[in-house]
């Protein structure tokens, strides 16, 4: 065996690049893992970092680069091939079937039984029966079964996504300790993580994306937190925010439009309070699942929250169904447009909508006011309407809008947007943006959630940020720069919070 | 080598077209089988054939009414055979004891009444509306089994003005249409005018945004479901008068037709598209399609199979070319 052999990585990918349609996903990403090392992958989101797991793991074909695993070219064309080469992955979400029980789902996983009962103990579960069924077990538990039955495959490179998230604090010591234990013991880990402290604790090296290539790889130290957040950005410069914002004018009202306090629900949305004030944008900044969602859906009426509360104008409101929240004045733009839109309906009936949601709304349609309101808010909106007589022919921009005019055909009063510019061109974001504004302006208040940062300061007068279900830190828009906020959702404190 | 498609090919634009203006094709369709009619058996397309044709064209269209409503939200409504003949039944033997008036609010309260049950389960248990209405007709039949063994001494008689309006011809057109023509305008009205026409469409297109557009989908399926229990109730009485002896499965054959005619006439299954203007072309094609087989004496045997070969054509052909999916 020569000297390079024995060093040579088990797993070497090179020049990784993925294309969907006209977005570059991936250009040149590259990963390397040691025997016995365990790698963190950063990245922000749209770096490319889950198109390059979904290739790793076989899920996508790359269209470019090379991926060896222990010297060899990795031919990953299907799950089931990455699987054969030694690389087997633990995802956020369970993976294991709900229906059946613990040994039937071992049985379809061709999984060894005695190595899974064996990790199964080591992570502190030892009274695990084979006959209980999925469905009846713990989220947190169902986190170590897919752990364990990964374990027991005895896979060569093992590849964790976000698999912490879900998990109380003890587990997550107790995972971490296995995973550590594996990689001494020889086995490679790729770490996907949004929390430092984790990595910190575990992992030998951090590989960054940024922008479908890698940028850095760090070997883990004191003070990378502040080196990963440089590179995820890149040589951008904190731009000072476009112009100062004034929230404070509507501030004044001394009852908020919205008060939310110790607001749970679920397993991700664990305390979350903050106020909106009308003729305020208040951003939303949080990495993927820190609870965002859950919060967009207790405010619509969409879900029940665990505790807390809701105040609108004063009054502690409890929404059973969206249409509450909707007579609150408390309006939702989902994240996923396919979720608000009637596809295969015109756009005339989709913005109408709203209007005639309610029982005593059932009766003969009001022809030319319904029209006139149509009318208005699709010129506002200034949706291409050459495609109306079906939604799914418009473009992904026009569809956002409608999704939008909805709410203004029907008179916004608060305005819950989620996401409302992801994946969308840059002229249509920007005409989002001014809308937002001038909704502000006209007395409506607004939430935005963004997962695009460098919107913030456009569009927001100040930023909550929410990390592990909290929110960490509240920021004015005027200090809401790239790195900032980047900082702030991941948790890291920042400089000069404390008041003087 | 060098060819580049630029923008939809002619077929494509067709379906584009016919998606936009959907009884186009149907109404073509139906001329089209009129000729081939004309042609097979020479002077046989004549007023009298017409007025025939639409006679046995109204139930149907009626039931499938009940149909293309549930059908627009995705779901369907199978028991509607079943309550039409109930709500015949019901008149015809109670009209001797309590009177036409009496028995026609009888039959009707009872259709809707099983209207409303199979809204509750579909609306607020949220049972399937294929396995909750196919319930309901089941139970339904059974109680008028036992209805039937009551009432067998009492004799039937048949209000003399569902005659006139099932069997009865004014200006040589059937007077069916005198039921049919208002019924018809409301229900095109209700699903392109009102706010509940609009809701059906929206919860078949998708009830997560119609959900999250304050719309209590519950209230929608609950009414649509009685909706379609009455409807199915005047179609037994208007029948009635067509067949003029109440059976215990007068409707029954009308049953699986209506789906048919809904289906034809471009109303999806899946919820969200067609309306009941295509279901009437529908029914009239199915009728025409049911003389030329006839016409044709082909064995029963023979007719069946060539009647569904085609209705699965057409319907294949039509949702090809219009995209739905």
């Amino acid at each position: 065996m020569t000297e390079s052999e024995k060093t040579a990585p088990v797993l070497d990918a090179e020049g990784v690049s993925k294309r969907f349609g006209a977005v570059q996903a991936l250009r040149d990403a590259s990963l390397q893992l040691g025997k016995g090392e365990i790698v963190a992958l950063m990245g922000a989101n749209g770096a490319g970092k889950s198109t390059l797991v979904k290739i790793l793991t076989g899920a996508l074909r790359r269209d470019g680069g090379h991926i060896h695993i222990r010297g060899a070219e990795a031919r990953l064309n299907s799950p089931a091939a990455a699987r054969r080469s030694g690389l087997v992955s633990v995802y956020q979400e369970p993976s294991l079937i709900p229906d059946l029980d613990v040994a039937d789902n071992l049985r379809l996983g061709r999984t060894p039984v005695e190595a899974f009962r064996h990790w199964v103990a080591e992570m502190g579960i030892p009274d695990l029966r084979l006959d209980d069924v999925i469905g009846d077990l713990p989220l947190a538990t169902l986190r170590i079964l897919d752990l364990a039955r990964a374990l027991a495959a005895e896979p060569d490179v093992l590849m964790l996504d976000e698999m912490t998230a879900a998990l109380p604090t003890d587990l997550v010591e107790k995972v971490l300790r296995v995973v550590r234990q594996q990689a001494d013991g020889g086995r490679s880990i790729i770490y996907i993580s949004h929390r430092f402290a984790e990595i910190a604790a575990i992992c030998d090296r951090a590989t960054v994306l940024r922008d479908g290539a890698t940028v850095g790889n760090l070997k883990i130290e004191p003070g990378i937190e502040e080196r990963v957040v440089e590179l995820m950005l890149g040589g951008k410069v904190a731009p000072v925010a476009g112009e100062a914002r004034h929230a404070a004018a509507a501030v004044g009202a001394a009852v908020p439009r919205l008060r939310l306090r110790g607001l749970k629900a679920g397993t991700r949305l664990a305390d979350v309070s903050f106020e909106l004030n009308r003729g305020e944008v208040l951003g939303v900044v949080a990495l993927e699942g820190q609870g965002q969602d859950e919060l967009f859906d207790v405010l619509a009426g969409n879900r029940r929250p665990a505790a807390g509360s809701v105040e609108v104008d004063g009054a502690p409101v409890s929404f059973s169904h969206p249409a509450d929240a909707i007579a609150a004045g408390l309006t939702l733009v989902p994240g996923d447009r396919a979720h608000a839109l009637l596809m295969s309906r015109s756009v005339r009936e989709n913005i109408a909508l709203p209007l005639l949601a309610r029982f005593r709304d059932w009766g003969a349609i009001r022809m030319e006011d319904e029209a006139a309101r149509v009318t208005s808010a699709i010129e506002r909106l200034q949706i291409d309407t050459r495609a109306q007589g079906e939604v799914r022919r418009l473009s992904g921009g026009n569809q956002q809008k409608v999704t939008i005019a909805r709410w203004i055909a029907k008179g916004v009063n608060t305005l819950l947007l989620f996401d409302p510019t992801r994946g969308i061109d840059v002229r249509t974001k920007r005409q989002i943006y001014g809308l937002v504004r001038e909704l502000a302006g006209q007395g409506a208040a607004v939430l935005f959630y963004t997962s695009e940062l460098s919107e913030v300061p456009q569009a927001c007068d100040r930023v909550v940020v929410i990390f592990n279900g909290r929110v960490v830190d509240v920021i004015p828009a005027a200090e809401a720069d790239e790195a900032t906020l980047m900082r702030a959702a991941y948790g890291l404190s920042r400089a000069g919070t404390e008041p003087a | 080598m060098t060819a580049v498609t630029v923008g939809p090919t002619p077929l494509a634009r067709l379906g584009r077209f016919m998606a936009d203006n959907p009884l186009v094709p149907l109404i073509l369709l139906l001329i089209g089988l009129v000729v081939v009619l004309q042609i097979l058996q020479p002077g046989v397309v004549n007023s009298r054939w017409l007025a025939n044709t639409i006679k046995v064209a109204i139930p149907l269209a009626m039931l499938a009414a009940c149909q293309t409503l549930t059908m627009l939200t995705g779901g369907i409504d199978l028991s509607a055979g079943t309550v039409a003949t109930i709500s015949a039944f019901a008149t015809a033997t109670l009209t001797p004891l309590v009177g036409a008036p009496a028995a026609i609010l009888i039959a009707l309260s009872v259709a809707l009444v099983i209207g409303l049950v199979n809204g509750f389960g579909v609306a607020i248990c949220r049972v399937h509306p294929l396995i909750m209405t196919l319930g309901t007709a089941l139970i339904a039949s059974g109680c008028l089994l036992v209805y039937q063994r009551y009432v067998i001494a009492t004799g039937t008689k048949i209000p003399d003005f569902l005659v006139w309006l099932g069997t009865g011809r004014t200006l040589g057109l059937p007077n069916g249409l005198v039921l049919f023509l208002p019924f018809a305008a409301l229900v095109i009205w209700m699903q392109r005018r009102t706010g509940f026409g609009r809701l059906l469409y929206a919860l078949g297109s998708n009830e997560a945004a119609a959900r999250l557009s304050g719309v209590r989908s519950w209230q929608v399926l609950l009414s649509l479901y009685a909706l379609s229990g009455a409807i199915a109730g005047l179609t037994g009485l208007l029948y009635l008068g067509v067949v003029k002896t109440p059976s215990l499965s007068l409707a029954l054959p009308l049953d699986l037709p209506s789906v048919a005619a809904a289906v034809v006439g471009g109303t999806s299954i899946f919820g969200g598209r067609g309306g009941f203007g295509g279901t009437i072309i529908g029914a009239l094609i199915l009728t025409v399609l049911g003389t030329m087989l006839t016409l044709m004496q082909i064995p029963e045997g023979g007719r069946r199979i060539l009647f569904g070969l085609i209705i699965l054509a057409v319907t294949a052909l039509y949702i090809r070319l219009t995209e739905q999916r």
